[in-house]
């Protein structure tokens, strides 16, 4: 470093403080906040006032663990099921590229990304349009004198998951897709020459060039999706619930907004917050381990 | 283009089993938006007997009624507003802290590239964030709407790549005629990004209209309501009437011509609702295809 470019260097640095300052006090003084966790936490009063009560709320997880573990259980299937669809795109992208039709082909691709645009509120307002009982669905059903279930899809306890995975995969499938158009668009088209020289075939190519080459991809946000075990987000599972699914729709998120909001416990919130957050974090590290010691790549 | 490659019997199978597939799965895709339209603009009555790929008498009542209840279209302007607003400062910043991480001669650049790219993983929760935000004094204020996340670590990993694959003459010649930072920066490598930028402004302009859990845990003000709130608190008094109907069966029928004009009017404020993204987005898509490229590329 000259003299000359340290100067400006340090220019530089002073234009980027503002910029950490805005980062630590929208992403890291919340971080302080996880020491509410060792008090009890009360809105009317200040920090001074706070009762400290030690590891407490850290033991109420252990006293309440029925209720974590049929959490629990919901977080990890909801998550399970979405890591068992990761090919779907995948073979949708392969299916995709040999349509060859450039119109068509960018059609799908405008149409199928369509619901990852859209919040999930009005996920909610489609989905209860076609599938509520008086939606487009079952008034079909009626229309073609077929039975029509006293209790609709949406408040039936026993497919909730399978309803849930299904709004997700539809939501995302379009979005994913893409990702790997792009990842095929990256595959060296000699390759695709050579192997047709050849001698291969449509399959051929899929089986030998595209899949080999769409693998790394796959990997990484199969390994990302990993990483999100716990996360399985908010929204989601907060516009769908109600009373009748209620035991099967509640993740970790929605119960943490729950114990926080419905039942004001913010202390125990902050808990199963912060413990999740490390948790995730924990994983995130497991999983970039593994991905550096098998292939030799770092995700982060 | 098919013909001209003749594959053998079960290539050409396939072919066709796939042009189908995929235009059952666009139409799985897209019909339920069509579906919302058509019953938005029937006559209530008719559509609840069942529609499925015209509408049956158009009918643009609850269109009318939407529009002339006060807290919808302000509910949609306040929406626009903050949208448009987000979109700017976060693009804006966003680019120009990715601009500041390519400059070697920064120090400590990579300290604070690390710093910043950790808030990606580091997630206070809930109830943290909930207390920091009011402690702020941004509850009931629209400033609550645009000032989290102008600074986002994924969009700053983007930008910066894009940056650093423009060549380095276009900025040394601009040095050597005595412009400053910004000057570069606003002249120079702003305008140059447009592709990155574009796809940037995409996903935060869409991400912005979409979030509502601010407006709903931080905003009572009605003055303040986006319209994506509106329209849940709308949906959930349908559900609350959906459920009290499935308890009571036996009272469905009376329960449902009560039921008509509400369904109609919910599905207007729906369309209402996604259509500045339908509107918006198909124009920006190549532009997010060669974004998420350049993140293919990274990933």
């Amino acid at each position: 470093m000259t003299y000359k470019s340290n100067k400006t260097g340090w220019r530089y640095f002073l234009i980027a403080m503002p910029f950490m300052i805005y980062v630590t006090a929208f992403y890291f003084v919340p971080l302080f906040g996880w020491i509410y966790s060792f008090y009890n936490y009360n809105p009317a009063l200040s920090f001074s006032q706070l009762q400290f009560v030690g590891f407490d709320n850290f033991m109420k997880m252990y006293n309440e663990w029925s209720e974590i573990y049929r959490v629990l259980k919901n977080t990890l299937a909801m998550s399970v099921l979405s890591i068992l669809v990761t090919p779907l795109p995948l073979v949708a992208a392969i299916m995709l590229n040999e349509v060859k039709h450039d119109k068509f082909k960018r059609f799908i691709q405008t149409v199928t990304t369509l619901p990852n645009f859209i919040s999930w509120i009005v996920v909610f307002a489609l989905t209860f349009a076609v599938f509520s009982n008086e939606g487009l669905y079952y008034t079909l059903l009626r229309n073609l004198h077929l039975d029509v279930p006293v209790i609709g899809i949406m408040g039936n306890n026993g497919a909730t998951w399978f309803f849930q995975l299904g709004l997700s995969v539809w939501k995302g499938i379009g979005w994913t897709m893409i990702i790997y158009i792009a990842a095929i668009a990256g595959i060296d088209n000699e390759q695709y020459e050579a192997a047709r020289i050849d001698g291969a075939g449509k399959f051929g190519l899929m089986r030998h060039i595209t899949i080999p080459g769409l693998a790394p991809t796959f990997f990484v946000l199969l390994l990302l999706q990993i990483s999100n075990l716990l996360n399985n987000g908010f929204d989601q599972y907060f516009v769908f619930y109600n009373s009748l699914v209620a035991d099967k729709i509640e993740v970790l998120d929605f119960y943490i907004y729950k114990v926080g909001w419905l039942v004001s416990d913010y202390s125990y919130a902050t808990v199963l917050g912060m413990v999740k957050s490390l948790l995730g974090i924990a994983l995130l590290f497991a999983v970039n381990y593994l991905s550096r010691k098998t292939k030799g790549e770092s995700l982060l | 283009m098919i013909n001209k490659y003749q594959g053998s019997l079960s290539e050409r199978l396939f072919d066709w089993f796939n042009y189908v597939f995929m235009a059952l799965f666009s139409l799985v895709c897209i019909y339920p938006f069509y579906y919302v339209l058509i019953y938005s603009i029937s006559n209530p009555r008719l559509a609840s007997k069942g529609i499925y790929f015209f509408p049956a008498e158009f009918d643009f009542d609850s269109y009318i009624k939407v529009l002339s209840l006060n807290t919808i279209p302000h509910a949609f302007l306040v929406s626009l507003e903050k949208t448009v607003i987000f979109t700017v400062l976060c693009v804006y910043f966003s680019s120009m802290l990715a601009f500041l991480f390519t400059k070697r001669v920064m120090p400590f650049r990579k300290t604070m590239y690390r710093f910043v790219i950790s808030s990606m993983y580091l997630n206070s929760g809930l109830i943290p964030w909930y207390i920091t935000m009011k402690t702020y004094g941004l509850r009931d204020s629209f400033l609550l709407y645009v000032l989290p996340g102008i600074i986002n670590a994924f969009y700053i990993i983007l930008i910066k790549t894009y940056i650093e694959q423009m060549p380095s003459s276009l900025e040394e010649s601009a040095q050597m005629d005595g412009a400053g930072f910004l000057t570069i920066f606003n002249r120079i490598i702003f305008p140059l990004s447009r592709p990155i930028v574009a796809t940037v402004a995409v996903y935060a302009s869409v991400g912005c209209w979409n979030t509502w859990i601010d407006n709903y845990l931080l905003v009572d003000n009605e003055k303040l309501q986006t319209i994506q709130v509106i329209l849940f608190a709308y949906l959930n008094e349908a559900q609350g009437m959906a459920t009290d109907l499935m308890t009571m069966v036996t009272n469905a029928n009376s329960g449902r011509q009560l039921q008509l004009s509400p369904e109609t009017i919910k599905m207007s404020i729906t369309v209402i609702s996604v259509l500045p993204i339908i509107l918006v987005y198909p124009f920006l898509q190549k532009n997010f295809i060669k974004g998420i490229m350049l993140g293919a590329v990274k990933g």
